[in-house]
């Protein structure tokens, strides 16, 4: 598993599996000229994403969701291999069960709220029971026969946070969910990342440009710089 | 103003038949080569792009003649029709729904394409996320957000396919009853002489056929549109 040092200048040897690791990432990709590389090992509850505008921290979420390949390195969540570039592993993001909530909470647009929660569970017996139940838990109950259009931003975010979570994902991934946000709105966000770790107690990779944020979150931050 | 004779009513249902089997067959091509065009890159693809709107400028007679070398009873194509399954097109109204898809296609998958592209393809990401492999992506997320495009792309075709003239005289002559369409019973009228009664009243029947399609796409594309909008700032 260990890879060659040539492609990866300055860095120290990967450290040996852990265990109990629910993010387990050391990945690279060039992006024109420039070089993105993350090294995440981390346990649960949230881990902050932290560094500058533009350093590559949603082309990181990507990869490890999959919709970007790495060019090397490899990426494990609760100890399951998603991408091994030295073992041909990648799983395609379909199969990785992992829940991304985006910067612009990326709505259906032409599926009602109802539609977009039910998108990923719709094979599931118990779906409208479980449609229910996170619909009261994010208090969007009375949102769901709206088109998206007719949301706020903070709204959106919300449906997009239950559309991702009742897909049972083994983690969450979440790129800046404050940043459209206008600022009133961002408390109520900030206290669900808080009860998404205390009360649903899903390990959360939480992308964000503010470092206050992250601290305030995170039992673990990974600053990321450019090289 | 319409008061046809009733052997003129014939006329209208066969323009009707040719142009509707014309944007039928011709809309899953139309949209496979839309989405190609739009989606994959490939050595050859400003071929593809070139021979796809081709029939939009070459002189159509030019285009019907291509049709008969291709499907004629001797063209290559025709002949193995003819051989494996029995089908002729060529002086069958098949043969004028033919003409009419080829000449509809550029449009239909100029309009296609368009749609496709508005796309955004950051959805479909978002629904692998969510569990959906690419041929749910793409019957859940990319095509009804293209729909708008596919429905413009069958009224056009629609309307070119009523007014088509040029390539269906030319591949599948001007038999009455089974390729004498709109446009070519307008121009039989117009060779014999005092028919402009006729004439007339084919013409204005043509106009408002295609005037209806044009206000049907209108009024479909504003209720489609309705719904999808981004959110609220």
């Amino acid at each position: 598993m260990s890879l060659p040092q040539t492609t990866v200048p300055a860095r120290p040897d990967p450290s040996p599996p852990s265990t109990t690791s629910t993010f387990r990432i050391d990945i690279w990709r060039s992006l024109g000229d420039r070089r993105i590389a993350c090294r995440v090992d981390a346990g649960p509850g949230v881990t902050a994403l932290s560094g500058p505008s533009g350093v590559g921290k949603t082309t990181i979420l990507n990869m490890v969701a999959g919709l970007l390949r790495p060019d090397g390195g490899h990426i494990h969540v609760q100890d399951v291999p998603l991408f091994d570039g030295a073992l041909g592993i990648d799983v395609p993001p379909e199969h990785r069960h992992l829940g991304y909530i985006f910067q612009d909470a990326r709505l259906f647009p032409h599926l009602r709220v109802r539609g977009n929660l039910l998108y990923g569970i719709r094979h599931l017996p118990d779906a409208a029971e479980a449609l229910e139940e996170m619909a009261r838990f994010l208090g969007i109950a009375s949102l769901l026969d709206r088109w998206p259009s007719t949301l706020s931003m903070g709204e959106a975010q919300r449906v997009a946070i239950g559309r991702a979570l009742l897909t049972r994902p083994s983690c969450l991934l979440m790129d800046e969910p404050l940043a459209s946000i206008d600022r009133a709105r961002r408390a109520d966000i900030l206290q669900l990342v808080e009860r998404l770790r205390d009360e649903v107690g899903v390990p959360i990779l939480y992308v964000t440009h503010d470092l206050s944020e992250a601290e305030r979150l995170s039992a673990h931050i990974v600053q990321m710089d450019f090289e | 103003m319409l008061d046809l004779p009733p052997d003129y009513w014939p006329i209208i249902a066969l323009s009707l038949k040719v142009s509707a089997v014309a944007v039928g067959a011709m809309l899953p091509i139309a949209f496979a080569l839309a989405w190609i065009l739009a989606r994959w890159q490939f050595p050859g693809r400003m071929l593809l792009d070139a021979l796809v709107y081709l029939p939009l400028v070459v002189p159509p007679v030019v285009t019907g003649w291509l049709l008969l070398l291709l499907f004629g009873a001797n063209g290559p194509v025709g002949r193995w029709l003819g051989e494996w399954f029995g089908i002729t097109l060529l002086f069958r109204w098949t043969g004028a729904a033919l003409a009419a898809g080829i000449m509809a296609l550029p449009l239909m998958v100029r309009a296609i394409r368009l749609s496709i592209e508005s796309v955004d393809r950051r959805l479909e990401g978002a629904a692998r996320t969510l569990g959906a492999g690419p041929l749910r992506v793409f019957l859940t997320i990319s095509l009804p957000l293209s729909l708008p495009g596919v429905l413009a792309g069958v009224i056009l075709g629609f309307a070119r396919s009523i007014g088509e003239f040029g390539a269906t005289i030319t591949f599948v002559s001007d038999i009455p009853g089974e390729t004498r369409t709109l446009p070519i019973a307008i121009y039989a009228a117009l060779q014999a002489p005092g028919a402009e009664a006729v004439v007339t009243r084919l013409a204005i029947a043509s106009i408002l056929l295609s005037l209806t399609a044009l206000l049907l796409s209108e009024v479909l594309a504003r209720r489609m549109g309705a719904g999808v909008r981004s959110y609220r700032a």
